[in-house]
């Protein structure tokens, strides 16, 4: 038994980064721009279909491949908010959520006319080695160092260079930051980018571990709610912390309980932190 | 001011309704008719054939073009319309005196939602009229559609769903085409135990939606009954993509054989998984996806995992052994289908595409013996259909407790392996009469 739950807990483990990286965007998102980004699972969609493309037309190394995928993330990001969030983005919450609902159902109606719903899959296994009780695959293995290596330069981008502390200052008070002569619309267009960027990057390492289509970043999104909440949603570190604990969970549980009754005990556990912390873990204590 | 505007606007309403009451209806005028001509005494007396008269049926149903049966749904409705416009291509079924039938489809995408196919089959039985209905694929979507027929009143050609308990809720207007999910994995344990009668462990593992469930429920009744020890019993959700969790649990239990599965998606990214973490099974054999053509994609992960298989390209159903058999047979070769199918979408046909297109084909049996497309009458010729055709044998049972059930079809076991030049290929491994191919056993 034992054996089975430490192998089980190194694969949601090493799961659970990737878990952390998607909402590492939606987190960063919200704490900037208070907003709550719906386009979130579509865009990681794509980019699973950005690493699925350059693997099959280009043959691409997928982990090379996150480079483009990064930089047409930023791009597409900083387009959506210029085109439907920029307007809205002083207006009530609903306003903003209702906007990205939109791109949501934009990409979801094109993405399924152009690509369908049919399973596509990067067949591109590293193999796999043997470590105690656990068979660890090494695509998971190199998912989550790619995730802790984009964590670090998110780290270092967000203290170390000008439009990363600008970035901080307008999650400060973005009033102030603008007297201060910061220009708040770039830096807001700057985060969605960035934000979108690191669900991109999340697709493309998903798509990596696992078959997928143009619906399958709702999953994602959904579990992103989740992990950022835990973690405290507008911490983009939090939201790593709380992709592990998702991660552990999901290897864990099926070790007691039938799979199909994960998602009960996970959420159950999810309002049970919200009673302890409604801030998230790593949330100020209220 | 406001008085006066509204005095005039009144009154100008008024004098519209009097002015349209007063203008006389539109009366249907006919030019008057030519006096009879005289006959000619140059003329024949005999009579020219008349015309036949065409009657065009529609035949309604629901595609998953999008969502989780995206990729079963569509091939079955390659199926269906490659019989619809092969009848439409030949002129029509020629029924009864002197009538042609012909068809014409509607159909909506589903999204492999069953609350849209309830929406949708209300449609098509009361909006769209459509003539005799095919279920869209899927148990689950073909259950939740069934409903729809019986209370409209609409004959259902059932396809691409399995599940027995849709014909044992009294419906008396839906017809089975396949296999029933009750008999899906009895041929895989069977073959285990021909294979090697020292294997007692077996783990069930089965995605949680309606068909999976009744087969490998059913699957285990009769295993235990064999006197094999079922390790594990458990399902997992539909869209499921990382069985890592699962899969240490099925490792465990200690299973010798693994069977199960669902459908397409989670099948193949389960078998890629059991592949990836080397899995030491000696037997597994999964539902729906290894019969897939797209199945081999997976590599090496494919090679030896069997699965059951409604049709075979492979399969020896053909006119001579009608005959031999004492049996009618109907409709075209399995070469013919192969070919048109090939011809039509440039892929190789999967049991899906057969379900589809036999689906019609029953239908139109049924339109022939009844000569007529009262569905009073085809509901009588569906009852007594007796016959072979490329798909296989095709007797529906009439009983009260389970009207409509398949009871003449019966399925093969097939298992990737090599073909000798590194290339995978189907062979098809029990039952023993129609096997091509040994079994690879075991497996890893």
């Amino acid at each position: 038994m034992l054996e089975t739950l430490l192998a089980s807990l190194t694969d949601g483990i090493l799961l659970g980064f990737v878990y952390g990286l998607a909402a590492m965007g939606l987190a960063l998102i919200w704490g900037v721009m208070n907003v709550i980004n719906l386009a979130h699972g579509p865009i990681i969609a794509l980019g699973m279909f950005g690493a699925y493309f350059l693997f099959t037309s280009f043959g691409m190394n997928p982990y090379l491949a996150l480079l483009p995928i990064a930089v047409l993330g930023l791009l597409l990001g900083m387009i959506v908010y210029v085109l439907a969030v920029h307007r809205v983005i002083n207006a009530p919450h609903l306003s903003t959520l209702l906007a990205t609902f939109a791109v949501n159902m934009i990409i979801i109606g094109l993405g399924t006319a152009a690509l369908t719903t049919t399973p596509r899959n990067i067949d591109f296994s590293l193999g796999s080695f043997v470590v105690g009780p656990a068979t660890i695959l090494w695509n998971r293995l190199a998912a989550a160092l790619a995730t802790i290596v984009i964590a670090g330069l998110l780290y270092l981008f967000l203290q170390r260079t000008r439009p990363g502390k600008h970035i901080r200052a307008v999650t400060d008070n973005r009033s102030a930051a603008e007297l201060m002569g910061i220009p708040s619309s770039r830096v807001l267009a700057l985060t969605f980018g960035l934000g979108s960027m690191l669900a991109a990057v999340a697709g493309g390492l998903i798509a990596t571990l696992f078959p997928f289509n143009i619906l399958s970043g709702g999953g994602y999104e959904l579990k992103s709610f989740l992990i950022g909440v835990l973690g405290s949603l507008g911490n983009p570190f939090g939201a790593l912390l709380g992709g592990l604990i998702l991660g552990a969970i999901e290897g864990l549980l099926p070790g007691f309980v039938p799979t199909t009754w994960v998602p009960v005990f996970e959420f159950v556990f999810f309002v049970l932190i919200l009673l302890w912390r409604p801030n998230g873990l790593l949330g100020a204590r209220r | 001011m406001k008085t006066l505007r509204i005095s005039v606007r009144v009154g100008m309403l008024l004098a519209m309704f009097v002015l349209a009451a007063c203008t006389p209806a539109a009366i249907p005028t006919e030019p008057p008719a030519p006096p009879p001509a005289e006959p000619s005494s140059e003329e024949p007396m005999a009579t020219a054939a008349l015309p036949p008269e065409e009657i065009t049926l529609k035949i309604g149903f629901t595609v998953s073009q999008t969502g989780s049966l995206n990729v079963e749904s569509t091939r079955q409705t390659n199926g269906l319309t490659m019989w619809m416009d092969q009848v439409i291509a030949a002129g029509g079924i020629p029924i009864g005196d002197n009538q042609v039938v012909t068809f014409e489809a509607v159909f909506y995408d589903d999204e492999s939602n069953k609350d849209r196919v309830q929406e949708l089959y209300t449609r098509l039985a009361t909006e769209d009229n459509a003539d005799f209905l095919i279920s869209p694929y899927s148990s689950g979507l073909a259950d939740a559609s069934a409903v729809i027929a019986e209370q409209y009143g609409k004959i259902m050609i059932t396809t691409g769903a399995a599940s027995d308990a849709t014909y044992t809720k009294g419906y008396t207007l839906v017809y089975q085409a396949y296999t029933p999910a009750s008999s899906y994995l009895t041929g895989a344990v069977d073959s285990l135990m021909a294979l090697d009668p020292a294997v007692k462990k077996i783990a069930f593992v089965h995605e949680n939606d309606k068909f999976s469930t009744d087969v490998v429920t059913a699957a285990k009744v009769y295993a235990e009954g064999l006197g094999y020890e079922v390790v594990l019993f458990e399902g997992y959700d539909t869209g499921t993509t990382d069985f890592g969790p699962f899969i240490n649990k099925i490792v465990a239990a200690g299973p010798e054989a693994i069977m199960g599965g669902g459908h397409f998606q989670d099948g193949t990214t389960f078998a890629r998984q059991l592949s990836e973490k080397g899995v030491a099974a000696n037997y597994i054999a999964l539902l729906v996806a290894p019969p897939e053509p797209t199945f081999s994609e997976l590599g090496d992960a494919a090679l030896g995992i069997a699965g059951p298989s409604q049709w075979e390209p492979l399969a020896e159903y053909t006119a001579d052994a009608a005959a031999a058999s004492g049996m009618e047979w109907f409709g075209i070769s399995s070469a013919d289908f192969v070919d048109g199918y090939v011809a039509a979408f440039g892929e190789e046909p999967s049991y899906h595409s057969a379900g589809g297109y036999v689906a019609g084909l029953i239908l139109q049996k049924a339109l022939e013996d009844a000569g007529s497309t009262d569905p009073a009458a085809v509901t009588a010729a569906l009852d007594a259909l007796d016959v072979l055709t490329f798909f296989g044998h095709i007797k529906f049972n009439t009983t009260a407790e389970a009207h409509g059930l398949q009871i003449g079809h019966s399925m093969v076991l097939i298992q990737w392996q090599d073909d000798g030049s590194g290339n995978l290929m189907k062979q098809v491994i029990w039952p023993p009469e129609g096997a091509t191919a040994e079994a690879i056993y075991p497996i890893r």
